[in-house]
């Protein structure tokens, strides 16, 4: 069988850290091999030596047995070769075709054809079934769709090989599936797909061969049909994952969290949920469910104080608090984790000891009469680090910027936990993270809860929900469709609540 | 990496490639650039390189040129650390002037304590003009730059009627003297510079950098600054008081401002004026927290660089080499500045080919 793509011996280093090796590559053309690795393990790396947007330290790359020096994208285009990044890069207030033929526009004298490009991005489209209007702007999509516009704009520049860095950490279940049916009509096309993903049954379910990295180096390729997915967890983290949470009946205490006959507008104006109520107890998970897009984004940024309320209460400890400001909550032992890291929780512009205290500077031990001590804040950050396995190359001095997606989302994680606000709104917690990480996340979280504190936990993941919450609240169409005890559903009752047929609030 | 190496590195490229337009403008005329070189040589340091005399008065009238530019540039570069950019300290300078003015004249205190009260006068007047654009933008999301434009136009108007109705002229273009308790020249700080116009005012503005240089990085203020920056969604969840911190940083980039216009009232001059028109000290503010980066630091170097460019001219022109070169320089450089990302590419190319000549050289 022939290698379209040979990385043989590759090695980078970033200040304070080796990010990639030696690690050997080797793709079989028509293919879809995944690359998996805890957080911070070098996959991004890997893949952005390849797209030519960093230049290895040592080692060579073939592309179909030629050896090649990919110095930029643009020379990664000319060897056909497309990444979809984990942060897409689209022009918001362009339309579909406008970028997907940015720099390519093909001209009728002076002027862009734009017909003859809107005709071929449909073409595209509907040859691999991918269902984008060419004509929308991308700010009037979801995230899914933005996603599919930049296939489309690998495919529109004949890319044969395609990268794709986390395509669904950030998909809902539903996308989740249409994308991986897409992948393989993809390869039925004779295309190649790299393909990064932390969900073992993603790489179950659509890839040929999977490459196990840690810490920088290579563990091993595997073919993925001989490979069991606790075989694979193992390869990745070095010891046995357990995918299941132990963790004791909860001991319910007084409710801290109190919602009452919520009502919230969405972005487009109209209710995005409608008089909601729920209670989280002192000592309980409660976990919200449901289909992106039904209120749970709406009901997160009212309770955190992010958006205003249109009508109700939130009690925080019996203390209405819907009015108050986010910092008041924040005071009143508020948590938040939130749904989008890059936008709320984190300056990505400041280091990460400096995002560590991004509540608490103002306050002692890190600042005295409005001077901040920054050998209190370096401290913190050490202990942080420490405590959650936050990987950075430079400590509390690393620029949040550098530091790979997981290790943002555990430095978020930590920041919050740490302090173990006696309420916490929990939003995706683990978007993005190995499943070493996800398993001590969620023994913290369970450990939180064990210490009486109330915990109102919001995930697209199902197996998450069923894990860890010990109450489930399925949320449809900006109300709570029913409450189930977490130990005695499934995933088919939530489904079915989910997608709106009725039952009894328990 | 090589970003923090770049925030040095950009700034000196875009200087260099200023100059060397500069040069070629000069030889363009048919004159001699290194003429243009020994003027600035000579209007920074005193001291003439072709006969090797040397006139502290060129130190002290250069010294006087960087004074109300660093402080403008700090005005700019302060707002800018919050994420907005400030047109307006002309404007701020302009009221923080006008203000000056008043105290100057109506206020009877005695010396020290009468040239603080018309700099505190000159830096709160200022901060009202930078504050009031600064909540436009927090309340009502009303964009700074055209706030302050238009009122770049109304504390011009303001000052000129002020002056001539309110404070009074002599000859329609200038008050009368202010009191010798009210300026900062003195005979000590002339007679050390052969009799230049340097002033007290330098006092001022070096706290001035200093204090922008604590309240930025060492402060919990300077913190939330900073965050809002950089991410004003992010500074919001995490409980920061967003539309305050603009109004503050607008209100203390306008104090800056409002304080290069009290310094050049009672410093370089010493009676109120009619302006005769804007007087560019704002968008060289603009050019000079550009070239530098934004960072109190920076600032304080930019401003030097083109306080000597200024302090040029009059030599270039007696050396008949048109003093617009010294325009056209520094307009050059803030260009090259502007080309950050194409000279960002350029030293990637150039580390590149460093890095493959190395590794082609050590291949066995
Ligand atoms: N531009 C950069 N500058 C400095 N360090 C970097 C840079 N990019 C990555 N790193 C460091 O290199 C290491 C590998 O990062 P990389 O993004 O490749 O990880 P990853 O395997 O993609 O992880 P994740 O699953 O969390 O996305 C990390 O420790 C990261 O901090
Ligand atoms: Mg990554």
């Amino acid at each position: 069988m022939a290698f379209v793509i040979e990385m043989l011996d590759i090695t980078k280093d970033f200040p304070g850290i080796r990010a990639n090796d030696r690690i050997t590559l080797q793709v079989e053309e028509g293919s879809i091999h995944a690359l998996l690795g805890e957080n911070g393990a070098g996959k991004s790396t890997l893949m952005s030596i390849l797209f030519g947007l960093y230049r290895p330290d040592s080692g060579s790359i073939k592309v179909r047995g030629k050896e090649v020096r990919i110095t930029d994208p643009n020379v990664a285009n000319g060897l056909g070769i497309g990444m979809v990044h984990q942060h897409f890069k689209l022009v918001h207030n362009f339309t579909v075709t406008e970028n997907i033929i940015l720099g390519l526009e093909p001209r009728k004298g002076l002027v862009i054809d734009r017909r003859r490009a809107a005709a071929r991005v449909s073409e595209i489209s509907r040859l691999y079934g991918l269902n984008v209007d060419p004509d929308s702007r991308i700010e009037d999509i979801g995230v899914g769709m933005q996603q599919r516009v930049e296939i489309l704009k690998m495919l529109y520049r004949d890319a044969e090989i395609l990268i794709f860095d986390e395509p669904t950490a950030v998909l809902t279940p539903q996308e989740i599936t249409e994308l991986m049916a897409i992948m393989k009509r993809l390869v039925g096309e004779g295309k190649t797909v790299l393909l990064i993903t932390h969900k073992l049954r993603e790489i179950k379910e659509v890839a040929d061969s999977c490459t196990v990295l840690r810490r920088g180096r290579l563990i091993g390729t595997v073919p993925v049909s001989e490979t069991s997915e606790e075989r694979m967890a193992e390869m990745m983290v070095g010891r046995e994952v357990n995918f299941h949470v132990d963790k004791a009946p909860a001991k319910p205490g007084e409710v801290v969290l109190r919602v009452e006959d919520l009502d919230v507008m969405n972005q487009k104006g109209v209710l995005g949920v409608r008089k909601l109520s729920l209670e989280v107890r002192a000592g309980e998970i409660l976990g919200i469910c449901g289909i992106d897009g039904n209120g749970q984004t709406e009901l997160i940024k009212a309770i955190t104080g992010l958006s205003p309320i249109v009508a109700g209460r939130i009690l925080l400890g019996g203390v209405d608090m819907a009015k108050s400001g986010i910092k008041e909550r924040v005071e009143a032992g508020l948590g938040h984790i939130p749904e989008d890291r890059h936008r709320h929780g984190l300056i990505l512009d400041f280091r990460l000891s400096e995002n560590l205290v991004i509540h608490a500077y103002a306050r002692t031990p890190f600042a005295r009469f409005g001077i901040l001590d920054f050998e209190a804040i370096g401290k913190n950050a050490d202990r942080l680090i420490e405590e959650f396995d936050v990987r950075c190359a430079q400590g509390g001095a690393t620029p949040t910027r550098s530091m790979s997606g997981g290790n943002q989302q555990k430095a978020i994680v930590a920041r919050e936990l740490d302090r173990s606000p006696r309420a916490m709104v929990v939003a995706q917690p683990t978007r993005g993270l190995d499943v070493g990480a996800i398993e001590y996340i969620h023994k913290r979280i369970i450990a939180e809860r064990d210490s009486g504190k109330a915990i109102l936990l919001v995930s697209l993941e199902l197996d998450e929900i069923l894990d860890v919450s010990d109450r489930i609240a399925v949320i449809h169409g900006g109300r709570i469709v029913g409450v189930l005890d977490a130990a005695k559903t499934d995933e088919n009752e939530l489904g079915l609540l989910m997608a709106g047929s009725k039952k009894e609030v328990a | 990496m090589a970003n923090k190496r770049n925030a040095v590195l950009v700034p000196l490229i875009a200087i260099l490639g200023g100059f060397v337009l500069g040069a070629l403008v000069v030889l363009g005329t048919g004159r001699d650039p290194l003429v243009m070189f020994s003027a600035m040589f000579q209007a920074s340091t005193g001291i003439n390189p072709a006969t090797g005399g040397y006139n502290p008065r060129l130190v002290g009238e250069f010294l006087v040129q960087v004074m109300p530019i660093m402080l403008t540039g700090l005005s700019v570069a302060f707002a800018f650390r919050s994420g907005l950019f400030n047109i307006g300290a002309e404007g701020q300078l302009i009221a923080g002037s006008t203000a000056s003015i008043g105290v100057a004249l109506f206020v009877h205190a005695p010396p020290g304590l009468h040239q603080l009260l018309i700099l505190l006068a000159g830096m709160a007047a200022g901060g009202l003009w930078g504050a009031l654009p600064g909540w436009l933008k927090a309340r009502f999301n009303v964009h700074e730059v055209v706030v302050t434009i238009m009122m770049n136009y109304v504390a011009f108007y303001l000052n000129n009627w002020m002056v001539l109705k309110v404070y009074g002229t002599i000859d329609g273009i200038k008050t009368v003297k202010f009191p010798e308790s009210a300026v900062l020249r003195d005979s000590f700080l002339s007679s050390i510079t052969n009799g230049s116009q340097f002033h007290w005012g330098f006092v001022p503005v070096l706290l001035a950098v200093a204090v922008s240089w604590f309240l930025v990085e060492k402060t919990t203020f300077g913190f939330g600054l900073r965050a809002v920056g950089f991410n004003k969604e992010g500074a919001r969840y995490a409980g920061m008081k967003v539309e305050a911190s603009i109004v503050w940083s607008m209100a203390i980039a306008g104090a800056f401002a409002g304080l290069a216009g009290s310094i050049i009232t009672i410093g370089t001059f010493s009676f109120g004026r009619v302006l005769p028109g804007m007087e560019g000290y704002g968008m060289d503010g603009i050019a000079v927290a550009l070239v530098g980066a934004n960072t109190a630091v920076g600032v304080f170097l930019a401003a030097i660089l083109f306080g000597a460019l200024k302090a040029a001219q009059t030599i270039m022109q007696v050396n008949s080499i048109p003093k617009e070169i010294a325009s056209i320089i520094q307009a050059s450089i803030v260009l090259f500045i502007a080309m950050k990302l194409g000279i960002d590419y350029l030293l990637a190319r150039l580390s590149r080919k460093a890095e493959r000549a190395d590794g082609e050289g050590s291949k066995p």
